[in-house]
């Protein structure tokens, strides 16, 4: 192709993503958009393609993007080049989100035609227009009975300023405005400017690991072109490799012989680890090299910690290599050796939140088949020590004594709630129990607020989400983005089973609720630790001063006394059951724990909810 | 060689409600039939395993005394043809019989076959509780069979109580072993309350609708028991079982000391040359596998030498004496301290074993705790 059809081709090409809260219908409109395409047959058309793996169709949500090369003939005759790149729908991604979009020239923001904007559309929309994309509004559901798209469309242009004058009605779930929609695509989203001779600027914008090509980055050319053959190198950590293999999704992998400027598609280059092509970084070629990287690069940064450590000690390595497996699709997953007095060997883990922690967890164990116990999350406290030093606490149980610290630092954010204003008492009431300081409310129209709160993060990580949503009975939607550090009253409150000090229960309260807290969790070991063959007391206690306490009763009959006759294989059944749910407890000291009870700090009020 | 035989009669008159033993509803069953390949099963046992002596005989259920009187003579005639040329003068001969089910007639007729040991489902001694077990008896019956026994020259008889009932109060428990003992029996075997899949209980706990005693109370009943029955010349020679001295149930102590046995009818299970089998349970799978290749058992589970290790002590330190280290030794060909030394020392550490120089058995904290000691003897991993 010589450079005048590169061109031509170039000015057909529309790169965009779909903004959407989660059930306002991003997956559907996706798929109809991937069958009016034809890229998929009735056949091979599974519902919601795009959301490939289980926990994310359990879940109903996207974690690893996904990209798509589609051809469409639009109205004008011509035959236009689409490339749909899906992006996760949760807080805790917004970096990926971000990076995806810098991939794109526009994007269809989708509304729930009965439920309008929510929180976090809102963060997804500004992202975007961080991005300068060009932004078509899509008013779904419309055949809804209780839709509103007219409350919606005016919503769209206030709350957020876009005009939405020709936002398209739509229903995905009916195909009511799919046409329109590819319509709009072409008119509206510009084409990839770049010179595809240019030295070669190509972002990543995701990447996971094959074990037999390596790393897949996930890449949209911006300047110049990409052959397999070329030698590149990764601008932020100076890497060089020699490209294997260049394609594209459609949705299935396709080989390519190149890739061009306003193209999306993959790359591998024997790759071995996924920390050298991390999401944001720019690739360029080693012969053509470009001046400067594309803009946006950070490495993430973790907002959340806890322990991961495996039930069974012996599985100690297994768990390092599912870690080792998880990071090469993961970059801002981050983890360290760590040894517990209680636990043993295991991974101080960071996430980007608390769902992303879920996620990985969930994944360690269904993938790599590792019981796991996991301990209470933690955000980073900075503490000041009388010394003048200054260290960073992400594990309660490294809070050096009180009498060695002038001052603790916690992390706070500002949280975006969003609500119908029946509910407005009860999310006030929330966030002053949660330390929250009120900073401003808004009427976005008759019915809806926008409330917004200074809260810390550590009372978001502990069950904030679960008590909104049960407060508001699930109507309140909700966002968050740190804000900064800020001193508070805190102090750590450890806990002692059978009069020994487990490390892995450690936690930092407010000096405010210490007691409160430290009785909820004792009372709720007690209910989680099953009774051994001793009396187990159980005691919070800050420094050396005992706060709550509670008593787990000796066991007093565990004995099988039935006659089964001649049928030992059953008493041994038994035996074995009841052998088998020992081992899956952890033996600190003397009392064995379930793996639950690691997890005591974070039960304690979301049983009280529900 | 195997010295003792078990023989299950599956029938039953009524359902107990935390039964989930084989049994089945005894209207319109093929019962004659059944009792003609008990007796083709027995016959082909012998032939295929045969004995030098029989010891015991145990005839279990289901409702063995659910069985008509023609029925009854016909199944005790089959087993004294095949088995009697074996039996001992010693031999321990037992019927499980129920309240209700008995006639002076049918005790004369076990009697005339040999049945010398009656081992009676009492339960426990409140209709209320009766009713809540569904136990199609009254508390009244329990003594008529009782007396009826006694009439009949019955000697040896062994009642079964329940506790851990749901609803059952420790007041209720202590009149039932009062009662109990009252009627002047020899043997009690006790059994707290095992909630079983498929049972009219299991389905009642599932909705919450079965309101067990709390842990302290189940524990509070079972010191209870042995005390007061240890108070009554019974002692506790295992745990769940208790005896005037030489009243101690011999099958019993067969299974408990790893010994073998022969088990016939449906259901049944068998230990013969370190082999385990269980036999088909649904009758008429039981009588097609026996008219198809003379047996019906489903599979042959070959204990290995660390199976049959395990079992000789989690098996044998159920009873009071415990373990003999001599015996397990000349079983095995090494010391029993060789294989689970580290399991005892650890046990007696936590003072739930004891080693009484010849046998090693539980103490008294042990009894209460004896799952908590088998399991240490599994090597499972």
């Amino acid at each position: 192709m010589n450079r005048e059809e590169m061109l031509k081709r170039q000015s057909k090409i529309r790169n965009f993503s779909i903004i959407a809260h989660i059930d306002h219908g991003k997956s559907t409109l996706a798929d109809r958009i991937l069958e009016r395409t034809g890229a998929l047959t009735d056949r091979e058309m599974k519902d919601q393609t795009l959301d490939a793996m289980d926990l994310e169709r359990e879940r109903g949500i996207t974690i690893k993007l996904n990209s798509v090369q589609l051809t469409y003939k639009a109205k004008d005759g011509e035959e236009y080049i689409f490339h749909l790149i899906d992006t996760p729908g949760h807080v805790d991604f917004s970096y990926e989100v971000s990076r995806s979009l810098a991939a794109c020239e526009g994007a269809l923001l989708i509304v729930d035609a009965a439920q309008g904007i929510e929180a976090q559309t809102l963060a997804n929309v500004y992202l975007a227009l961080d991005n300068d994309l060009e932004i078509l509004p899509v008013i779904n559901k419309i055949d809804l009975p209780s839709a509103e798209p007219e409350r919606v469309r005016q919503e769209v242009e206030d709350v957020i300023g876009l005009d939405a004058s020709e936002a398209v009605l739509a229903s995905a779930k009916s195909g009511i405005g799919i046409e329109d929609i590819l319509e709009q695509i072409v008119e509206k989203v510009p084409a990839p400017q770049g010179d595809p001779e240019g030295p070669l600027q190509a972002l990543i914008f995701d990447s996971l690991y094959d074990p037999y090509r390596g790393v897949v980055a996930y890449i949209r050319i911006t300047e110049g072109t990409v052959k397999v053959g070329d030698k590149i190198r990764m601008m932020a950590t100076g890497k060089e490799f020699e490209v294997n293999e260049i394609g594209v999704f459609n949705p299935k992998p396709v080989s390519k012989e190149y890739l061009s400027v306003g193209d999306v598609g993959f790359l591998t280059a024997a790759i071995k680890n996924v920390g050298d092509s991390r999401v944001g970084d720019t690739i360029t070629s080693v012969k053509n090299s470009a001046a400067k990287p594309l803009p946006g690069y950070r490495r993430m940064n973790p907002m959340v910690y806890c322990g991961l450590y495996p039930v069974d000690s012996a599985q100690y390595n297994d768990l390092r290599e599912a870690l080792e497996r998880l990071e090469l699709n993961d970059s801002s997953l981050q983890y360290e050796a760590e040894t517990s007095q209680a636990l043993g060997f295991g991974f101080r883990c960071g996430f980007l939140g608390l769902l992303h922690m879920e996620i990985v967890q969930e994944r360690i164990e269904r993938e790599f088949n590792i019981d796991l116990i996991t301990t209470a999350p933690s955000v980073i406290y900075q503490v000041k020590l009388t010394d003048g030093e200054e260290v960073i606490i992400d594990n309660p149980a490294m809070m050096p004594d009180a009498q060695s610290i002038t001052e603790v630092q916690e992390p706070y954010v500002k949280a975006t709630i969003m609500a119908p204003n029946d509910y407005v008492g009860a999310i006030m009431e929330l966030c002053q129990g949660k330390r929250g300081d009120f900073i401003d409310m808004q009427y976005m129209d008759e019915s809806r607020v926008n409330i917004v709160y200074h809260l810390p993060l550590s009372e978001i990580v502990y069950d904030f989400f679960d008590q909104l949503k049960s407060s508001t009975k699930g109507y309140a939607s909700f966002d968050y983005e740190l804000i900064g550090y800020r001193e508070s009253n805190l102090v750590k409150m450890d806990i002692l089973l059978n009069a020994e000090k487990i490390d892995a229960l450690s936690i930092i309260v407010h000096r405010d609720f210490a007691y409160d807290r430290g009785k909820d969790i004792t009372e709720t070991l007690k209910d989680l630790i099953p009774r051994q063959q001793f009396e187990v007391p159980i005691q919070a206690s800050i420094g050396q001063k005992i706060v709550a306490r509670s008593t787990i009763k000796a066991m007093r009959k565990n004995v099988l006394a039935k006659c089964y006759g001649g049928d030992i294989s059953r008493k041994r059944k038994l035996l074995e059951k009841q052998k088998e749910g020992k081992k899956r407890m952890k033996t600190v000291g003397k009392v064995e724990v379930p793996q639950e009870a690691f997890m005591a700090v974070l039960r304690q009020d979301n049983t009280k909810n529900n | 060689m195997v010295n003792a035989v078990y023989l299950h009669i599956p029938f039953c008159d009524y359902i107990c409600h935390y039964c989930d033993f084989n049994k089945i509803f005894m209207q319109g069953q093929p019962v004659n039939d059944y009792l003609e390949h008990m007796d083709v099963e027995m016959k082909n046992t012998l032939d295929r395993f045969p004995t030098n002596k029989i010891d015991t005989i145990f005839v279990g259920g289901g409702t063995p005394t659910a069985l008509n009187e023609e029925q009854l003579e016909k199944f005790l005639k089959d087993v004294q043809d095949r088995f009697g040329p074996y039996v001992t003068d010693k031999l321990e001969f037992t019927m499980e019989a129920n309240p209700g089910s008995v006639t002076p007639e049918k005790l004369r007729i076990m009697k005339s076959y040999g049945v010398n040991r009656l081992s009676i489902g009492a339960q426990a001694f409140q209709d209320s509780l009766l009713t809540r077990l569904g136990r199609g008896h009254s508390v009244e019956e329990i003594g008529e069979i009782v007396q009826m026994a006694k009439q009949e020259g019955f000697t040896n008889l062994s009642l079964d109580l329940m506790f851990g009932l749901p609803d059952q109060t420790i007041d209720q428990f202590s009149e039932t072993i009062s009662r109990a003992l009252e009627l002047g029996i020899t043997h009690v075997s006790s059994y707290s309350l095992q909630v079983e899949k498929k049972t009219v209980f299991y389905n009642q706990w599932r909705k919450g609708e079965l309101p067990l005693p709390t842990e302290e109370a189940e524990a509070d009943m079972y010191a209870l028991l042995i005390s007061r029955l240890e108070e009554a010349g019974l002692s506790q020679y295992e745990i769940s079982n208790f005896a005037k001295e030489g009243f101690e149930s011999k099958h019993n102590i067969t299974y408990w000391k790893n010994d073998e046995y022969y088990g016939i009818g449906a259901g049944a299970h068998s230990y013969i040359d370190g082999v385990r089998r269980a036999n088909a349970g649904p009758l008429k799978q039981y009588m097609n596998r026996i008219d198809e290749n003379g047996f019906p058992y489903m599979d042959d589970n070959v204990l290995t030498k660390a199976e049959r290790m395990e079992e000789e002590m989690f098996m044998g330190l159920r009873m009071r004496e415990g373990v003999s280290k001599q015996r397990f030794e000349v079983k095995f060909g090494q010391p029993m301290f060789s294989v689970f030394g580290k399991q005892i020392e650890d046990l007696t550490s936590k003072n739930l074993l004891q080693d009484t120089g010849t046998h090693i058995s539980l103490t008294e904290k042990g009894f209460f705790l004896g799952n908590e000691v088998f399991q240490e003897f599994l090597t499972i991993d």
